[in-house]
């Protein structure tokens, strides 16, 4: 018994007592299975294993504090509109807008944060991290962080074309068939269940077999396979627009299709299209860190986050960590833009049950 | 029972048909290539007469048209042509691969389904509590890690650190079960982790949506304990949506797998056809999209017929 572990007891159990007593019912649920998760944890793997209680606890706790501190810079800053929606947000919400918000900085400043090119040769193969290199080298001695930073531009970059591609196809294609209706919605239904029905990486990897690996057929070829998922949202979510009197009003006026699309459907469906926006997001980017991973997405030396696992998964076998570093950042930000769409779909759909 | 009938007739005469479609996608995929198959695989330093002996091995000067029934009705008894690099017959190597990716994906769901189910039905019995917020946030987390980073993560522990399982899971077919289990026990797991947050999620969606109708107030106004009203109420009604969750996933399985194949090296059809496809093997990637093709197709068509039959309103017609 040393003072960690009994200080580690002490704090824990005192906390419970604490929240018991001022019946903080959740603090309490929360605290005190966490008390018990140690107990097992510190039985079969001693210390060590108390050490990571501890220290997964902090990073929870550290996230939550800047989540927290992040929502309340958001509804500081912000129009009093935005603010009035954000301040509801709910804490896990306002992680994933901080991360994104990180992302986006990293990516779009990646040169001036990275310390070396992306390509740029500075050491030995796979040589430990020094002063020099933060994260140690990779398997052709390229300094492994300044290309996680690039990766951030290059993976995340290709994945947001891709779905602005795949997107913009969609929505154009659902909203044009809901409000035409008839033969062309008819087809483009037909078209659109055939191709839904092939599973999205065999499809991709059908395609790149054939039109080869390029950074533009990449992201045709990923865009033709969503758009099908938002052609089907923005078919159904405009077939329950058309109905309404105030189309019908429209169509008597005499106005056109594309004019009934811009102005009368369109600014009545975009709440559920942006939430689609974030969820497609992700299953593009999963998909192209995918492909990247199997080594047919953006090809070296072009820093990308799925084919650096891939190059230094040897690492993995002598116990290094370096090699999850991309993978948890594709991880971590397919997460963030889960918990913010999440939280759009509940206030959209008014989820209360 | 005429009607269920039907429906059901109706539903495979679709499945069917939409396979029809996709092979004729697969065929046709590869006749967009710029210039022909012979060309593609033979490079730009290829002869004239290489190109045309290649075009007269693969029967190339007839018209599409006439390939495609010829290669459709090889496929359908089994026969899938011979691979461009190794000139031999591709169901001879996908054979094999094939029953391991199945043993694979088989093992995998007989884990995870009855997980992912009974925990589903448990958050929605304590929705809105810390324990459904954790376990959402859980899931969440599992749902949105590329697949190769949860398999490194479970090798960097479960055989880099701890050295409980092999990081490699090559199997062959002389290995005794037990030992084919114990070394897919972390791609298993792998998948295992990502369907069941996927399956968990969506049964609890489906049992929160039955809730909320008006037969389910009715028993709690009764005063019906909590988890009666879930088991005797609730669940008749949602096998129907669950049922297609679990062929909705274990379609998934069956092409997730490919990305796990790779991570762990294991022997199956998914690594084939990344493979192939970076040999620009045609045969064999149409071979491989065909199967995957297919096995989703099924499995779709399952979850539909299957939710078909559980429907009680479909089962007890007025």
């Amino acid at each position: 018994m040393n003072y960690f572990i009994i200080g580690f007891y002490a704090l824990l159990i005192g906390g419970s007592s604490l929240a018991a007593f001022y019946q903080k019912r959740t603090i309490f649920l929360l605290l005190f299975s966490l008390t018990l998760v140690s107990f097992v944890m510190g039985i079969v793997g001693g210390e060590s294993a108390l050490w990571s209680v501890t220290i997964m606890a902090g990073i929870i706790a550290f996230s939550a504090g800047v989540s927290y501190s992040f929502r309340e810079f958001l509804v500081i800053i912000l129009p009093k509109e935005s603010a009035k929606i954000i301040r509801t947000a709910p804490l896990t919400a306002a992680f994933g807008l901080f991360i994104i918000f990180t992302y986006t900085i990293t990516g779009v400043f990646a040169p001036v944060i990275a310390p070396y090119g992306e390509s740029e040769i500075i050491s030995q193969a796979f040589e430990p991290a020094n002063e020099k290199m933060l994260l140690g080298a990779d398997q052709l001695g390229r300094d492994m962080f300044s290309r996680i930073v690039y990766g951030a531009r290059n993976s995340v970059g290709l994945a947001l074309l891709a779905t602005l591609l795949a997107f913009f196809m969609g929505a154009i294609g659902g909203l044009l068939a809901a409000t035409k209706g008839g033969k062309f919605d008819q087809f483009m239904s037909r078209v659109i269940d055939v191709v839904m029905s092939i599973p999205s990486l065999i499809f991709a990897l059908l395609l790149l077999s054939i039109f080869g690996t390029n950074v533009v057929t990449l992201i045709i070829v990923i865009a033709i396979i969503y758009a099908p998922r938002v052609f089907r949202l923005a078919r159904s979510v405009a077939g329950n627009i058309v109905v309404m009197d105030y189309i019908e009003a429209a169509k008597l006026r005499g106005e056109g299709t594309w004019y009934l699309i811009r102005k009368e459907v369109l600014p009545n469906a975009t709440a559920p299209l942006i939430a689609e926006f974030g969820l497609e997001f992700c299953f593009v980017f999963l998909l192209v860190a995918g492909l990247s991973f199997l080594g047919l997405g953006i090809q070296p030396p072009t820093a990308d986050w799925g084919s650096m696992v891939r190059e230094n998964a040897t690492l993995i076998s002598f116990g290094e960590l370096t090699p999850l570093i991309p993978a948890g950042a594709i991880a971590l930000l397919t997460v963030a833009v889960n918990f913010v769409v999440d939280w759009m779909l509940y206030r959209s759909s008014g989820l209360k049950e | 029972m005429g009607d269920i009938l039907n429906i059901v007739l109706k539903r495979l005469g679709l499945g069917l048909l939409t396979l029809l479609v996709i092979s004729v996608i697969i065929f046709g995929a590869v006749e967009l290539l710029p210039g022909d198959i012979a060309e593609a695989v033979l490079g730009q330093g290829a002869t004239k007469e290489n190109v045309a002996a290649m075009r007269e091995q693969l029967g190339l000067d007839r018209a599409a048209p006439i390939r495609y029934f010829e290669w459709l009705g090889g496929a359908v008894t089994g026969d899938f042509g011979n691979s461009l690099v190794s000139q031999k017959p591709v169901s001879e190597a996908i054979g094999s691969r094939f029953a391991n990716t199945l043993f694979l994906a088989v093992y995998a769901a007989v884990i995870a389904v009855p997980v992912a189910i009974f925990l589903g039905i448990l958050v929605a019995l304590y929705r809105n509590t810390v324990f459904d917020r954790v376990a959402n946030v859980l899931t969440l987390t599992s749902i949105s890690a590329p697949e190769f980073f949860l398999g490194y993560v479970l090798i960097l522990f479960f055989a880099v650190k701890w050295g409980m399982f092999p990081a490699i899971s090559n199997i062959d077919d002389d290995m005794s079960l037990l030992d084919k289990l114990e070394r897919t026990f972390l791609p298993a797991l792998t998948m295992v982790l990502v369907v069941v947050a996927h399956m968990m999620r969506m049964t609890r969606a489906s049992i929160i949506n039955l809730l909320a109708s008006p037969y389910v107030e009715m028993a709690r106004l009764k005063g019906v304990p909590a988890w009666k009203v879930i088991v005797k109420h609730t669940l008749p009604n949602a096998w129907a949506p669950i049922i297609n969750v679990v062929a909705l996933n274990l379609a998934y399985l069956i092409t997730g797998v490919v990305l796990v194949e790779v991570v762990f090296v294991y022997p199956g059809i998914g690594q084939m056809l990344v493979d192939s496809v970076t040999k620009r093997d045609f045969p064999v990637v149409q071979a491989c999209c065909l199967i995957f093709a297919g096995t989703f197709i099924l499995l779709n068509l399952a979850a539909d017929i299957g939710s078909i039959l559980t429907n009680p309103r479909l089962r007890h017609p007025k």
